[in-house]
């Protein structure tokens, strides 16, 4: 059963790395949309959401088309950096990070437009630069819809099949994430591996709830709620 | 001079625009701004503070330009020195009291934490008799409490002006005389000067060195009440 902890641990590394990722990205492009008002902005927000809605496979073949050995940016990495992403983990946490990132960009741009104005400002008529009012104000009031956003898009990223399989392939050990070992072991016709992946699949997923159950009540909600007033 | 004030913008949206064409100048160290609300006296006082820009116009303060069109001088509210009470406070509700009313104290990335110790805060609590509640969030204070911290926040960084928007008007009526003799004797004390916006007439009556009454973004008058 080696090849169920091989992938667990490896489904852990992809959504790990696409949710830092898309932490670091969707509060900044959250932000961004959340402040600034542009003609265009609409249709922006709208093309982030799509991986939201798009089937997975579509946006495989849509980062197939872009990163692989023809593409504009596979090309380039290849001629510049020497790295190659298709059939590898990091073309995996592309896939993940892609899928999941419409889930923490749409939750942090609702949480800063909550952010009451007033607050700002009184931090600006204190004293404060402009990043200091982000991390100290406008981020610690906004943390907690982000949190949930990016729970979520963790649970997603752990989840994701179609655009990973696509983009990344099926390899032991080195893209084959839990989700996709168990439909290689149901093609195959592995009944019993099959079972233990899901069962492994389950626990985790559940494990991830009840951690992020465990967060919410707690400290960091409590923070939040006095933060909606 | 204390002030000088010239203001000429454009505002509200399209369904209620109207002209902001304000201009005064004064002396007094107890300035009040009255009129009705939607009169643009907010405005006046934002634009004072530099939490927004007129399109034309110039801000002077005690002789420093603080905003002037024609230079393109826009001094940023965090440099202006001025202290603002805002009409609810704007009290930041993840802090405690007292890291609130150090706010301005520390100028980094990352918030004090509710133990960290420094004289001014230890005074202004002792001024406004905060120290009970201390440790509490601005949700749990009451109304008076609320606007003592406003005001603890606001003096800690010495401002050279404190400028107030409506302080009094979330109150019932026995806190809000109360809190204007306080807001008086602290006037007395700090001799800090200050102006405050209101459509209240009372606080006029006891407040005001001198008024400037505002209506549809115009001054109507320019006064000062023989008392």
């Amino acid at each position: 059963m080696d090849t169920a902890w091989v992938a667990l641990a490896l489904t852990l590394k992809v959504a790990g790395w696409a949710t830092a990722i898309n932490l670091l990205l969707g509060v900044a492009v959250g932000y961004a949309l959340s402040r600034w008002r542009f003609i265009g902005g609409d249709v922006i927000d709208a093309v982030l959401t799509l991986p939201m809605v798009l089937p997975p496979t579509v946006l495989g073949y849509y980062l197939l088309v872009l990163l692989g050995r023809r593409g504009a940016v596979g090309q380039w990495l290849q001629h510049n950096l020497g790295i190659e992403l298709i059939f590898t983990w990091q073309g995996a946490v592309i896939a993940a990070s892609v899928v999941a990132f419409p889930l923490v960009f749409k939750a942090a741009r609702a949480a800063f437009e909550n952010v009451e104005p007033t607050l700002e400002q009184a931090a600006r008529v204190l004293g404060l630069s402009e990043a200091a009012v982000f991390f100290r104000v406008t981020l610690p009031l906004a943390w907690r819809g982000i949190l949930s956003g990016t729970l979520l898009a963790f649970a997603r990223a752990t989840g994701e099949f179609g655009a990973t399989l696509m983009v990344a392939g099926s390899i032991v050990g080195e893209t084959q994430t839990l989700s996709i070992a168990v439909y290689e072991a149901v093609q195959a016709g592995q009944d019993q591996t099959a079972n233990f992946l899901v069962l492994v699949t389950s626990i985790s997923c559940l494990a991830i709830l009840l951690g992020a159950g465990y967060l919410a009540p707690g400290r960091i909600a409590g923070q939040a709620q006095r933060g909606e007033r | 001079m204390m002030w000088q004030v010239e203001l000429r913008s454009r505002l509200g949206n399209q369904a209620s625009a109207f002209e902001l064409d304000i201009a005064f100048t004064s002396d007094a160290q107890r300035l009040v701004v009255f009129g009705p609300s939607g009169a643009g006296k907010s405005q006046t006082l934002m634009m004072m503070a530099g939490l927004n820009a007129p399109q034309q116009g110039r801000v002077v303060f005690k002789d420093k330009v603080l905003f002037d069109s024609h230079r393109g001088m826009h001094l940023p509210a965090r440099q202006r020195g001025l202290g603002y009470v805002f009409q609810d406070y704007a009290l930041f509700p993840h802090l405690t009291v007292h890291q609130n009313i150090g706010f301005a104290l520390t100028q980094g990335w990352i918030n004090p934490s509710p133990a960290h110790q420094d004289p001014a805060i230890e005074h202004w609590t002792a001024v406004f008799q905060l120290q009970a509640v201390a440790d509490l969030y601005p949700e749990q204070l009451s109304g008076g409490q609320r606007q003592r911290t406003a005001l603890a926040r606001a003096l800690v960084a010495s401002p050279q002006a404190l400028l107030l928007d409506e302080p009094f008007a979330a109150m019932d009526r026995p806190l809000r005389q109360r809190l204007r003799s306080e807001l008086l004797q602290l006037q007395a004390d700090l001799s800090l000067p200050m102006v405050l916006i209101t459509h209240d007439e009372e606080d006029v009556q006891a407040f005001a060195q001198e008024v400037i009454q505002v209506d549809k973004g115009q001054v109507l008058s320019d006064s000062t009440p023989s008392d």
